[in-house]
């Protein structure tokens, strides 16, 4: 089955609004995706239906709400292919679960003197918080070195920076910036070799492409449900069970908890452990419907849709002057997803999203959170950015393209 | 957001920007950055009596940007220190003629911010919540 871009559109009710007076074209996916009235539905039936606090009521609509929420959480295990819901942590987005692996992984883990390994293609979401955490325990974070020409990380960096031992390897699975596909199996098999616990930010990845956490051994992973059509507010960490076994929370308080004497507590199981106080019930029960819509389209056929139009996108931009594009080479698609960064020779990035919106085209300009990536190794005050999802075709493209021949025109290039 | 903000003016001014460059004995300096889009500016004022007798403006940026620092920096000559203390937002619609929008403000604002930070910082002052706010 292939991809039908034109009927999935009918299923997201934002595509009948107007932006500028023109039909919305809506090529952000990367910042967060459109939802679908199966999401949507899902979410209002939830608070019509069977509104309930989950896990503590003895009467039919708690049940029921326990039951979808609790079946959300099984629904993503299959989904990234882990071992059992024990293992699926609700929290709200993939930087509040990067943050819980270096807050309490990495507090109990972390030492003085100790490595910490990232890469130069991260987000700040997986920069910031390794910073933070080496500054407090006097670490040391280093990084993997980005091939800025191929745009793909290093590997002769990784083996090298692996020689240092890190307690920790953390890298994205997609660049938000590049569209690079990192081959995260690889990495992972690398770092054990070397003694390394393993996390991977899957924020780009697990809404656009089949996801194996069992295949890519990883030991924690973590991504978001509102760039994966689900709704705002609520993201997962994947992480083993044998590691999480022997985490200890962050928060702590109602849910988390087994038995509480005036003294004493014992946590509660995974994966409740993790999730204090009421859980964001209704983005759960979202999640849930979103893996529903996404499993039914089939992942394989996702990431090939987006491939077919990448390498529409690029070879159209290939032939305008003045346009460069950053990001792994065409013939590369493997290693390349849905996303793409441009800059217009002479026109900046901001002036570039304006004229696209006047458009009703929505793309994202700036340092896309990855300052040091954008400013330093690509060395570009900002970058535009245009990512493609499953109600994109090429037809949006094109629109994309004639705007970046209007700014061209505006600002008299040729 | 209107597309008129990129009025034939505006575009002409990001091209051919008036005051650009440098005073190498300038009365004060001020360095801005605007780490939301990456837009980088410095103020150069010359400033005699209370009054500004020239300024000049370096800094990469915006169509947005660079146009409203080139036409601010031809408004302000000639202006006194009180005067621009009391420039704020509106002065910035009335030069480019159009109200940038809540997405585009920051960089409309920047060389206005820049300016009076100069001014402050010449003045021995605390740079006002205004200013700030800019
Ligand atoms: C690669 C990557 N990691 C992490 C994040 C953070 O996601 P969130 O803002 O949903 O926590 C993003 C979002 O843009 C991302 O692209």
């Amino acid at each position: 089955m292939s991809i039908e871009a034109n009927s999935i559109k009918q299923d997201f009710p934002i595509f009948k609004i107007k932006m500028n007076g023109k039909p919305l074209t809506y090529l952000d996916s990367t910042a967060t995706s459109q939802r679908p009235n199966q999401v949507i539905d899902a979410v209002d039936a939830y608070y019509k239906e069977y509104n309930a606090n989950i896990h503590r009521g003895i009467y039919q609509i708690s049940e029921r709400a326990s039951e979808a929420y609790d079946e959300s959480k099984r629904k993503v295990a299959k989904f990234i292919n882990a071992e059992s819901m024990q293992e699926i942590i609700y929290l709200r987005n993939a930087t509040e679960a990067l943050n819980l692996v270096a807050l309490a992984w990495g507090d109990a883990n972390i030492s003085k003197g100790d490595h910490i390994l990232i890469s130069e293609m991260e987000h700040h979401s997986n920069i910031v918080p390794w910073i933070v955490l080496a500054k407090k325990k006097e670490a040391v974070l280093d990084y993997i070195k980005l091939d800025a020409k191929k745009a793909k990380l290093d590997m002769g960096s990784l083996k090298e920076q692996l020689e240092k031992r890190p307690k920790i390897v953390s890298v994205t699975h997609a660049s938000n910036v590049l569209g690079t596909i990192n081959n995260v199996r690889e990495i992972t098999k690398m770092a054990h070799g070397k003694g390394a616990v393993v996390l991977i930010d899957g924020a780009q990845s697990a809404p656009h492409m089949e996801v194996d956490v069992g295949d890519i051994d990883c030991d924690f992973y973590a991504f978001s449900g509102h760039k994966m059509l689900a709704p705002t507010g609520i993201g997962v960490l994947y992480g083993k069970e044998a590691i999480l076994d022997k985490m200890e929370p962050l928060l702590t308080g109602g849910e988390m908890i087994k038995s509480v004497e005036h003294h004493a507590y014992s946590w509660n199981d995974l994966p409740w452990k993790f999730e204090a106080g009421t859980s964001n019930i209704s983005g759960g029960i979202g999640l849930g419907a979103a893996v529903d819509y996404l499993s039914s389209l089939g992942m394989h056929n996702v990431r090939e849709h987006e491939k077919q139009i990448t390498r529409y996108a690029l070879e159209k931009l290939s032939k305008i002057n003045g346009v460069t594009v950053y990001g792994p080479d065409i013939n590369d698609m493997d290693e390349r997803g849905g996303v793409i960064s441009f800059a217009i020779e002479g026109i900046h990035p901001h002036d570039v999203s304006q004229i696209f919106d006047s458009e009703g085209i929505a793309i994202r300009s700036g340092h896309h959170c990855a300052m040091p990536l954008v400013t330093k190794t690509l060395a570009q005050p900002a970058l535009s950015r245009m990512s493609f999802y499953i109600y994109n075709n090429e037809s949006d493209v094109d629109k994309a393209i004639e705007a970046i021949n209007k700014a061209k025109k505006i600002f008299k290039i040729a | 957001m209107p597309i008129d903000i990129y009025a034939e003016e505006i575009v002409s001014h990001y091209e051919h920007p008036h005051n650009k460059g440098e005073i190498t004995d300038a009365s004060v300096s001020q360095h801005n950055y605007n780490p939301v889009c990456g837009d980088e500016m410095t103020m150069y004022l010359m400033i005699n009596d209370g009054i500004v007798s020239d300024v000049k403006f370096k800094g990469v940026g915006c169509a947005i940007s660079m146009a409203t620092a080139s036409m601010l920096t031809d408004f302000i000559k000639g202006k006194t220190l009180k005067e621009i203390e009391g420039m704020g937002i509106n002065t910035i619609i009335d030069l480019i003629g159009i109200d940038p929008g809540p997405a585009r403000l920051k960089c409309a604002t920047l060389s206005l911010r820049t300016l009076k930070e100069a001014v402050f910082v010449y003045e021995h002052k605390e740079v006002d919540r205004a200013t700030k706010e800019l």
